[in-house]
């Protein structure tokens, strides 16, 4: 869809949504609606990444198609959140390279894994990716400690500029003072939104996935997903600095903080992307927008393969195979990296402006 | 996983497939044991009849005409229900005694029968938690509708979200529903006693026996021929905002089977809505909030009633019966840009020009003939009122006939806006005569042994004119919940 047509159909669904506002009770978007008579992109960008997309509205819509007045908010907002996405990535032609479905992403990852293999076969010593490292060793044996640091550190810091390049045009296209941003009240009812997933209650009873029914699934699911993403990155900087500040080298036991962080959150991980991408397969797709879905499942088969190639290292440390899983491991953290500031990972950043915004407004009214 | 509603399946599927209705083969197979209990309908008053009969009754089975995604009749589009309750709560805050609420409706028209109304009323106060008990979640009153937030209750996500909760709680207990099952006739023993009804289906007619039927089928405001007998030509202009299968065709068979009628055949409740709405179905999204804030002229320009006799929600009620007596059975509300922001935005975008000859030109009206209306209207307007849109602010028109008594500010800053009106029905009051059982009664006021009514069909019963928010679904709901008790009484006999 063009973006005129977009932002047009965006506008039109959601002045019906104003002039009826039976969904005012399900979550934030609605009642921040109302207090806006007339749209403008920004509005909309704000609206469409405050939806937290639990489908309660499309349910419960007696405009919903097939009704002639064709209102699914939850499509038209993901497909405004998409556009969102590419538009204020950065860099912009980036957007396009990396912004893809899962099978792209399975591909890169495989095409990377290749990359990093051919690399620790030709330079790493005695060119041995099929070696054996036992407790002595580790991986620096196959990609040596400064490469690796130099290379995820600048992907880091890359992922970083992108983040806030990005988030930085976000706000200013939804029209807040950037001070505003230094609310502590309302940065603090934010997170407290964000960390509780308060709007994927569906008003009550959790998000209306798979079925037109509501329940805790997706919202659990998610939590999973968010949670172990932290615990993981908790797992990789207590590893960070067992190494570099206490010169304990790794591998690390497995009664060790950073193995235990990083066992708990990648169980957590894969779960949770595997119940997600399990939902989101049953799920009617009449409420849900193409190009989102691509994202959605890309995202979460990125995280999947993290962890479970995570894992792999774990059982297979002690064997022949850890130089080629080790290969496929840093692949997909890379490509996950690299595709961070262009797909479906960027949401979390703009929901929780948006949840920042929303704040701000209703500490207002 | 629902039935998908939409046709963008690979292939030519079956039009039950399509239009998510019940296959002839699965409402044959129905037809195979008699049942206990058969409710027509699937709005409110059917599906609380059908949950409380399940509580007792074995095979209960609801007959929907329309497919799935249109069940629930006018339910879909309701938000609150009005009980009377003895202390505030969260959503309700202070009391309404069941006193207050037969005052209420005593005020706006007086019921048909006082007994049943009083009946209606006292049992009203048990609904709100029979309802939290089947799934219906609440919230608070919805912005714009402050002066219901004491007497009703308001559904969390309106009454789409009512029904979808109902059906869940009723198909969990093992009440059977199909869609696209139409009842086209019942089938008598002595006169008296509901044996069978029958489906018209794509595939013939088919029998279902039955011990009980309750009927919660609606009114016949969909049906434009029914309302021409009453209402001449004029009908046809007549918005149906509500569900196009309320065609009256319960209500008919049941009068044919004998039953008394109650309510006159041209009452009904209408609004004003869009007159650019949809013929059918529009819903609470296409009502015009515009009227106290403007003026309201026919298409030949002239104004034809006090724009602001009345406050909330009573102006809702009267300006569609207005408009329904106009020529062509149409009106036009105009205002100007400083009037805009006093109501809620309109679905469809106003006409607007900035001048008042270049905004009728726009909608069509005689542009001399407005401005002369215009010009008239602000002469009259007291320079000395204090408009306030919160209450009845007597800021009014001196000497003008017909006068605005509120509200009347001066149109006179550009840019100038034209909405066009047309009366949207909601609902008719005429129906089937009832006792405090639910039984439909005959002409002579005999009850038929096994056959109940609830809902629309026979709220003509208590409320025949006027208009109480909320309180088509307390009689819904108390009525519903009697059938469904007494109906699987008399099937276990």
């Amino acid at each position: 869809m063009l973006l005129i047509d977009l932002q047009a159909e965006a506008t039109r669904q959601l002045t019906i949504c104003n002039a009826c506002r039976y969904c005012e009770g399900y979550c934030a978007v609605f009642p921040a609606l109302e207090i806006r008579r007339d749209l403008e992109r920004g509005d909309l960008v704000y609206l469409a990444n405050l939806c937290h997309d639990c489908r309660a509205c499309y349910y419960a819509c007696m405009y919903a198609p097939p009704h002639e007045f064709g209102v699914n908010v939850p499509k038209v907002l993901s497909a405004v959140r998409e556009e969102t996405y590419s538009r204020y990535s950065w860099p912009r032609f980036a957007a396009k390279i990396f912004a893809r479905g899962a099978l792209w992403t399975i591909l890169a990852c495989a095409l990377a894994a290749v990359v990093i293999a051919s690399g620790i076969a030709l330079f790493a010593p005695d060119h041995r990716l099929f070696g054996v490292v036992l407790a002595s060793g580790s991986f620096y044996e196959f990609v040596p400690y400064l490469t690796l640091v130099s290379v995820f550190l600048a992907l880091g810091v890359f992922v970083l500029v992108a983040t806030i390049a990005g988030a930085l045009s976000f706000w200013r296209d939804t029209s807040s003072p950037l001070r505003d941003l230094l609310n502590l009240r309302a940065l603090r009812q934010a997170s407290r939104d964000a960390l509780k997933l308060r709007y994927m209650r569906g008003g009550g009873d959790g998000c209306f996935y798979p079925s037109d029914q509501p329940s805790p699934h997706r919202r659990i699911a998610h939590s999973l997903v968010f949670y172990g993403f932290f615990l993981d990155l908790a797992a990789t900087a207590t590893a960070a600095l067992m190494q570099d500040v206490w010169r304990v080298m790794p591998p690390y036991p497995l009664v060790s903080v950073p193995v235990v962080l990083g066992v708990t959150g990648g169980v957590m991980l894969v779960l949770g992307t595997s119940s997600l991408i399990w939902l989101k397969e049953r799920s009617d797709t009449v409420p849900s927008s193409a190009g989102m879905r691509l994202k959605d499942y890309a995202l979460l088969t990125s995280l999947d393969l993290v962890a479970i190639t995570g894992f792999l290292i774990l059982g297979l440390r002690t064997t022949s195979l850890l130089g080629v899983t080790l290969a496929v491991h840093l692949a997909s953290v890379g490509v996950l990296f690299l595709t961070m500031p262009y797909g479906k990972f960027v949401h979390f950043g703009y929901r929780y402006l948006a949840l920042v915004q929303n704040a701000l407004e209703s500490h207002q009214s | 996983m629902p039935p998908q509603v939409t046709a963008d399946v690979a292939g030519a599927p079956p039009p039950w497939r399509v239009l998510s209705t019940t296959s002839p083969i699965e409402l044959r197979r129905f037809a195979a044991q008699p049942w206990d209990v058969v409710v027509v309908g699937s709005g409110n008053a059917a599906l609380v009849a059908a949950i409380t009969a399940r509580k007792t009754a074995q095979r209960v089975l609801v007959l929907e005409r329309a497919p799935r995604h249109l069940r629930g009749g006018n339910s879909r589009h309701t938000r609150n229900i009005r009980c009377a309750h003895e202390s505030g709560d969260d959503f309700t805050p202070g009391a309404y005694s069941v006193d207050e609420l037969c005052h209420d409706l005593q005020v706006v028209g007086g019921a048909e029968s006082p007994a049943l109304a009083r009946f209606a009323a006292a049992e009203s106060r048990t609904i709100p938690q029979w309802m939290a008990d089947h799934g219906v979640r609440w919230q608070p009153a919805l912005s714009g509708t402050l002066n219901l937030s004491r007497t009703n209750r308001f559904f969390l996500g309106g009454g789409t979200a009512l029904i979808n909760h109902y059906v869940r709680t009723a198909e969990s207990a093992g009440v059977v529903v199909a869609y696209g099952a139409a009842v086209s006739d019942m089938l008598l023993h002595d006169d008296r006693t509901v044996e069978r009804v029958a489906l018209d289906t794509l595939d013939g007619r088919i029998g279902i026996s039955t011990r009980s039927v309750v009927v919660a089928a609606g009114g016949f405001e969909a049906n434009h021929d029914w309302l021409r007998r009453y209402w001449g030509a004029a009908a046809d202009n007549f918005l149906v905002r509500g569900t196009p299968f309320n065609d009256g065709s319960a209500l008919a068979l049941l009068i044919s089977l004998g039953a008394g009628v109650v309510g006159s055949p041209r009452g009904f409740h209408a609004i004003a809505v869009d007159a650019r709405a949809p013929r059918f179905d529009g819903g609470i999204a296409t009502r015009l909030d515009s009227v106290p804030f403007s003026i309201v002229v026919d298409r030949d320009g002239r104004r034809f009633a006090d724009e602001g006799s009345d406050i909330w929600p009573r102006r809702y009620a009267s300006w569609g019966r207005l408009i329904a007596d106009q020529s062509g059975q149409v009106a036009y509300s105009v205002y100007d840009s400083q009037a805009a922001k006093h109501f809620m935005p309109s679905m469809f975008p106003a006409h607007t020009g900035n001048t008042v000859a270049a905004v009728a030109d726009e909608a069509q009206l005689d542009g001399a003939r407005l401005e002369a209306t215009v010009t008239e209207f602000n002469d009259h307007v007291d320079p000395d009122g204090h408009f306030d849109p919160s209450a009845l602010d007597a800021c009014t028109t001196l000497g003008l006939i017909p006068p605005k008594s509120n509200w009347a500010l001066r149109i006179e800053t550009p840019p100038f806006h034209i909405l066009p009106l047309r009366p949207g029905i909601t609902f008719t009051y005429m129906g089937v005569a009832v006792n405090e059982h639910a039984q439909v009664l005959d002409r002579h006021g005999e009850p038929f042994t096994n056959l109940y009514a609830a809902g629309e069909v026979m709220s003509g019963n208590i409320l025949s004119k006027g208009y109480l928010a909320g309180f088509g679904l307390t009689i819904g709901a108390v009525f519903g919940r009697i059938a469904g008790q007494e109906a699987a009484r008399h099937a276990a006999h």
